[in-house]
């Protein structure tokens, strides 16, 4: 099925997952149904999966697309170093976080589909993929450097040879006036 | 304001005639069902159901592409802004997808709420509470019964049949909407592909919901002889001698949604029947060119292939992949007696074709040694209606150019060969290319239109402008000293290539200033934010009588 990432696809269902978690808790807080409590501990657990699963993680390879606003997200997740970056230890805790979801019908949804999420996240780790943050490049300042206030010794570089052979019909308006003759077999 | 309603006022009627319809289809079914008058929880679930039959319906349609290439034939004899609405499927797709997520929502969400009710009114045991009453009613004979919740409302979920189909097909939808996000689609099509099809799943599993019959009913003849609005507020009475409000009965109601689907299912499985034929005709590879800038071209022959300009095809390889179709611009034109895509190397598909074809060998290739391919199409998007403008504007970015490369080899072969009277008469032509290699198996295509043109007399017919968008810096002295020369350093065209991005102000105002009084029509085949800025330019140079009308390809 080709290179793909599995973490990408997993990080989806995950928010997604989140969200339907939290979801189906809050219509089982508000609706006072009976196992409220199972349906609170789901608002708890979405609303955290969503928070760790919003900053979306840097590509192998390719451009890296990221969610409005993940910056601080981003830093916050990577505070916490090896239990963040390691793919099986998401896979387990998705899959912990999910089991008191089946005790009540509201949740069960989400806890169905932060399993599955849980399942992608582990063949992401199987496939030995992490997660990496995407920071922000810094630019190199461009250091003005002392050798600016002499005059240059040299002559400037000259482009590299296939730019300045010109073709034979051509040499009247040739690039450069060579100071020695050029040859053919430059 | 009137030249906005020319480029989006149907494609607004289309979605406020959709949104209408909707609303009656739920406040119907809102108010028919209720376990008391005062609990609405059931109406709730209903009303999106309705809206979800009318959904599923209409989902299927956008993607059938060969009945809206087919629609899209018929249609351009009328009106030509109605053919436009069908290039537009995969947005209309999608918009009808985000509408099944949320009446699901609000269907699941509803039906939380029924169950709860339900699960109250059996354990309120109080016979002067008329939710119980109701719920005791069939108790003995199991038959005629109201509430479908007999036991505890989770277990109910997995056992009955529309429980277990509803928590299947929402599964379904849930993984198919996280695989079809732009992140997963864009970088890898086929995951979003093959989990695409649980729609299948989704499909059946909708059909069978309503098989159990479990939302009920009170039957004809009930009704006849035991009002709801006179004795709901007497149902201590009921069946008693005397009265006149005998025990209600109720029944089942029978599935309904198999009316809606059923049409467009039939429509889909022919149109996969056709693609599947399609498929099976004989197609030979004639000749493998490597371009530079890791492009493949392929020409191949296929009898009784017939296209027009700008369109596209879906080429598979059985030896590389059994089940992958991918979509390439035809690059060749209609009056070539061969047809030719220009493949751009990016992933495993395109890197095996490539190495199939002998891409990676410098030896001459014999003919057998070339894989078999199957070729599914054309399929027709904006860039056909090119001839039907006097004055029109192509603008391609990147390997987006692939499309225009069919429409100006269409053109050459026209006019200079055919002498035929085209009503185009004017091509402006936009080319923004990232890096120089990419010019090359397009700058020979420029080339010889020029020749042709001069020798003609006609070189005021196409004007281009090429438009290089990043340059290393040893290149830029260099183009800096050679400006004086004729010909251009790096095409060898006569017009110069440019440096940077087009001003598209300054562009759309000389077009306009040009050629008043006339329809111009802009087609653009590149990335959404210079779909944007064009849009927009199109809008607001549209004034009295230049009329840029805006068309966008996109895969």
């Amino acid at each position: 099925m080709g290179k793909i990432e599995w973490a990408m696809w997993a990080n989806e269902q995950s928010l997604a997952a989140g969200l339907i978690y939290a979801t189906g808790g809050i219509v089982g807080v508000a609706g006072q149904f009976r196992g409220w409590q199972f349906a609170a501990f789901g608002i708890a657990a979405g609303v955290f999966v969503c928070l760790l699963e919003y900053p979306r993680s840097k590509r192998r390879k390719g451009t890296s697309v990221e969610r409005t606003g993940q910056y601080c997200f981003t830093v916050c997740v990577k505070a916490f170093g090896p239990l963040t970056r390691n793919y099986y230890v998401r896979a387990f805790l998705h899959a912990a976080l999910c089991v008191p979801g089946g005790f009540m019908l509201a949740t069960v949804l989400g806890c169905v589909c932060l399993g599955i999420a849980s399942l992608i996240y582990l063949s992401a780790a199987i496939h030995g993929e992490h997660w990496e943050p995407i920071l922000p490049r810094t630019e190199q300042p461009k250091s003005v450097g002392n050798s600016i206030k002499e005059p240059p010794q040299n002559p400037p570089p000259r482009p590299p040879p296939e730019l300045r052979r010109k073709k034979v019909d051509k040499l009247e308006t040739a690039v450069y006036d060579n100071p020695m003759s050029v040859t053919i077999n430059e | 304001m009137g030249n906005f309603a020319a480029n989006e006022g149907l494609s607004i009627f289309v979605i406020v005639s959709y949104e209408m319809k909707l609303s009656p289809v739920s406040m119907v079914n809102f108010h028919s069902f209720s376990l008391s008058p005062s609990q609405h929880a059931l109406s709730w679930a209903r009303a999106p159901a309705a809206c979800l039959n009318f959904n599923c319906m209409l989902i299927l349609l956008p993607v059938c592409r060969n009945l809206l290439s087919f629609l899209r034939g018929s249609i351009q004899y009328c009106s030509r802004t109605a053919a436009r609405q069908l290039d537009r499927n995969l947005t209309f797709h999608k918009l009808v997808a985000y509408m099944i997520a949320l009446h699901t929502a609000i269907h699941i969400i509803a039906h939380l709420f029924n169950f709860e009710r339900f699960m109250d009114s059996q354990l309120m045991i109080n016979s002067s509470y008329l939710p119980y009453v109701l719920s005791q009613i069939g108790n003995n004979d199991n038959r005629s019964y109201l509430n479908p919740i007999r036991t505890n409302e989770t277990v109910m979920m997995f056992t009955t049949i529309a429980g277990l189909t509803g928590v299947v097909i929402t599964l379904a939808l849930i993984l198919i909407i996280t695989s079809s996000m732009e992140v997963i689609r864009r970088s890898y099509f086929e995951v979003f592909w093959f989990t695409h099809h649980l729609f299948i799943v989704f499909f059946i599993g909708l059909v069978l919901h309503g098989v159990g019959r479990i939302v009920r009913g009170q039957t004809i003849e009930s009704v006849k002889v035991h009002k709801p609005d006179e004795c709901h507020s007497r149902f201590e009475d009921w069946g008693k001698n005397g009265t006149d409000c005998p025990e209600p009965v109720f029944a089942g109601n029978p599935p309904m949604t198999w009316k809606w689907v059923v049409g467009p299912m039939i429509l889909y499985v022919c149109e996969r029947l056709v693609r599947f034929y399609r498929s099976q005709q004989k197609v030979v590879i004639t000749k493998v060119v490597m371009h530079p800038s890791k492009t493949l071209e392929l020409q191949m022959k296929k009898k009784g292939f017939k296209m027009e300009v700008g369109q596209y095809v879906f080429i598979k390889c059985p030896s590389i992949s059994q089940l992958e179709w991918h979509p390439f611009t035809l690059t060749s034109a209609p009056e070539e007696d061969h047809l030719s895509v220009h493949i751009r190397i990016v992933g495993d598909w395109t890197q095996a074709l490539y190495t199939a074809c002998g891409g990676d060998k410098t030896v001459v290739q014999d003919a057998w040694t070339l894989p078999k391919v199957a070729v599914d199409g054309p399929f027709g998007t904006a860039s056909e209606d090119v001839f039907r403008y006097e004055v029109v504007m192509l603008v391609g970015a990147g390997i987006g150019v692939t499309p225009f490369a069919s429409v100006l080899k269409s053109v050459w072969y026209k006019h200079v060969q055919e002498n035929k009277n085209v009503f185009t008469k004017k091509i402006y032509f936009y080319w923004l290319c990232p890096e120089t290699q990419a010019f090359e198996w397009f700058a020979d295509l420029l080339q010889s239109l020029e020749r042709q043109m001069m020798e003609k007399d006609m070189s005021d017919f196409l004007s281009y402008n090429i438009y290089l968008t990043r340059w290393k810096d040893a290149e830029a002295a260099h183009f800096r000293v050679q400006y004086e020369a004729e010909d251009d350093p790096i095409t060898g065209l006569k017009q110069k290539t440019r440096y940077g991005k087009p001003n598209w102000d300054n562009e759309f105002s000389a077009i306009a200033t040009q050629h008043p009084g006339s329809k111009v029509g802009v087609f653009l085949c590149g990335p959404t934010a210079l779909a944007t800025a064009l849009g927009k330019q199109c809008i607001s140079h549209t004034e009295s009588g230049t009329e840029f009308i805006f068309n966008k390809e996109n895969f």
